[in-house]
């Protein structure tokens, strides 16, 4: 299904966007499956209407948005971004989707409010049953990172609807952070004070901190963050601090010590 | 079980050996043609990596279990495919080491001295390897021959040593889900604790075998009479 109309965003790349083929069936969405096409197999089992999100916590004025309300919150912009895999490999995705700071002010975050969480869809029944992660996977933002004009909640690419292995109905977008921040299927935002717990860095503290912003200089303990592979290249090419992105981004993290959050 | 089956001619082991060498060039091949066809996925190389590797260690796992088959079905002639299948290990495991040098690292020298001493899961992938070149020199007739059956056979118990350091390479590198790994180091559990085994029934043997001779018969000629 098409999405119309499509404002267009400064932010935008006009680097070669990834192939369609490419962006929708390599995919690490490990409720579906750890191998990369596994999830284009299997997300069809997913129903993403009718679909609500919740967006709770310290908010003055919390709600649930019902998706098809949500589509409508904010004009539908495409944001051509970057997209870096902790795995070392890239992606140019075209997404579709409104700014993140759009919904948040629509609850009217507390003054008290420093965080915010995402909660991810997970259904037993159509998802793996191992504990591969602590299901439902669950990501954090800090809010200022939330409220930038770069984090986006995401509802298609390539001018369609996103597909369900790419995180459908609604998926969160942060492009200077690796990718495995940018949380699929979304069912509830909640606003904290204190740092909420986000499944991988439980599953691996010394390899994924809260922050993951794409670092050329804070290797993986495993492997090097300095190169990328881009999907659909042969060489490898280097890594931008921030993924790029830090014109707009690195004054978030002025006076941090990024090897200590990493 | 048949005859034929126990105790093949040796154009029927020829013609075994021929299969099982084509079964081996079937993962290569069907890598290097999908390269040409460009249907190895989104990310080819990655594809290529893993798919060497894991038939480095399919291989590995393989060429084990080839002793326990033998033991026990009693087709002894399936020793005389253990070489070549040892040999395709040491052959997809350079392919494996080949493209991590060229298309991961694009020979920068530096990052792969790097890699190999820095990250526990390189270290241990590259000494298998390494400790795989002296056994496939002296996979041939003229080596057991100048080397003699027991100092050779010593050499290549190293291979016990390139499994577990394979798996083990395999286990360190994933990121949460360890059931592939888990997989390989079972069924590499079993073919190394069937040798366990085997030796402690030997040791049980021999400590509950009379002496060799009677002290009553010392020194008196004995003689062997067939029943």
């Amino acid at each position: 299904t098409r999405l119309s109309p499509l404002a267009s965003s400064p932010f935008s790349t006009t680097e070669s966007q990834t192939a369609y083929k490419s962006v929708t069936t390599y995919n690490n969405f490990y409720e579906f499956g750890t191998d990369k096409e596994d999830p284009a197999r299997n997300a069809d089992k997913m129903a993403v209407r009718p679909w609500t999100v919740r967006v709770e916590g310290l908010a003055g004025k919390p709600r649930t948005f019902d998706i098809d309300d949500l589509l409508k919150l904010a004009p539908l912009e495409e944001r051509i971004y970057r997209l870096r895999c902790v795995e070392a490999w890239s992606m140019v995705v075209p997404w579709v989707g409104f700014p993140l700071s759009a919904l948040l002010k629509q609850v009217d975050p507390l003054g008290s409010a420093k965080y915010v969480e995402f909660v991810t869809h997970y259904d037993a029944s159509i998802m793996t049953r191992r504990q591969i992660l602590n299901w439902p996977y669950t990501e954090g933002l800090r809010l200022d990172e939330a409220m930038h004009p770069l984090t986006i909640l995401a509802v298609g690419l390539y001018g369609e609807v996103l597909p369900n292995q790419n995180g459908a109905p609604v998926r969160l977008v942060v492009p200077w952070k690796y990718g495995f921040k940018s949380a699929k299927s979304i069912v509830a935002i909640r606003l904290h004070e204190k740092q909420p717990a986000t499944a991988w860095n439980q599953s691996a503290p010394q390899e994924y901190g809260f922050y993951s912003n794409v670092n050329p200089e804070v290797d993986h303990p495993r492997w090097s963050q300095a190169s990328e592979r881009r999907i659909g290249e042969l060489r490898k090419r280097p890594t931008l601090m921030f993924n790029g992105y830090a014109e707009q981004v690195a004054s978030l993290y002025q006076g941090m010590d990024l090897r200590k959050h990493y | 079980m048949s005859r034929a089956l126990q105790h093949p001619s040796a154009d029927q082991i020829g013609a075994i050996k021929a299969f099982v060498f084509f079964l081996c060039m079937l993962p290569a091949a069907q890598l290097i043609l999908g390269w040409r066809a460009d249907s190895l996925g989104a990310n080819p190389v990655e594809t290529i990596t893993h798919a060497t590797g894991a038939w480095t260690l399919r291989l590995l796992l393989i060429t084990l279990a080839v002793t326990p088959l033998r033991r026990y079905t009693g087709l002894h002639w399936l020793v005389r495919l253990r070489r070549m299948l040892g040999l395709f290990a040491f052959a997809y495991g350079m392919a494996h080491f080949g493209i991590y040098l060229w298309l991961d690292h694009f020979f920068d020298w530096q990052a792969i001295a790097n890699d190999i001493l820095k990250r526990p899961y390189i270290t241990v992938g590259f000494a298998a390897l390494m400790l795989m070149v002296p056994l496939a020199l002296t996979s041939n007739a003229a080596a057991i021959k100048r080397m003699g059956g027991r100092r050779w056979q010593a050499l290549h118990r190293s291979v016990y040593a390139i499994a577990v350091f394979g798996v083990l390479h395999y286990w360190w590198l994933v990121k949460a889900d360890i059931l592939q790994p888990l997989i390989y180091s079972a069924v590499l559990a079993v073919l190394l604790g069937l040798r366990a085994w085997w030796r402690e029934l030997e040791r049980r043997r021999q400590l509950a075998a009379p002496p060799p001779v009677a002290p009553s018969l010392k020194g008196k000629v004995i003689r062997i009479v067939p029943k």
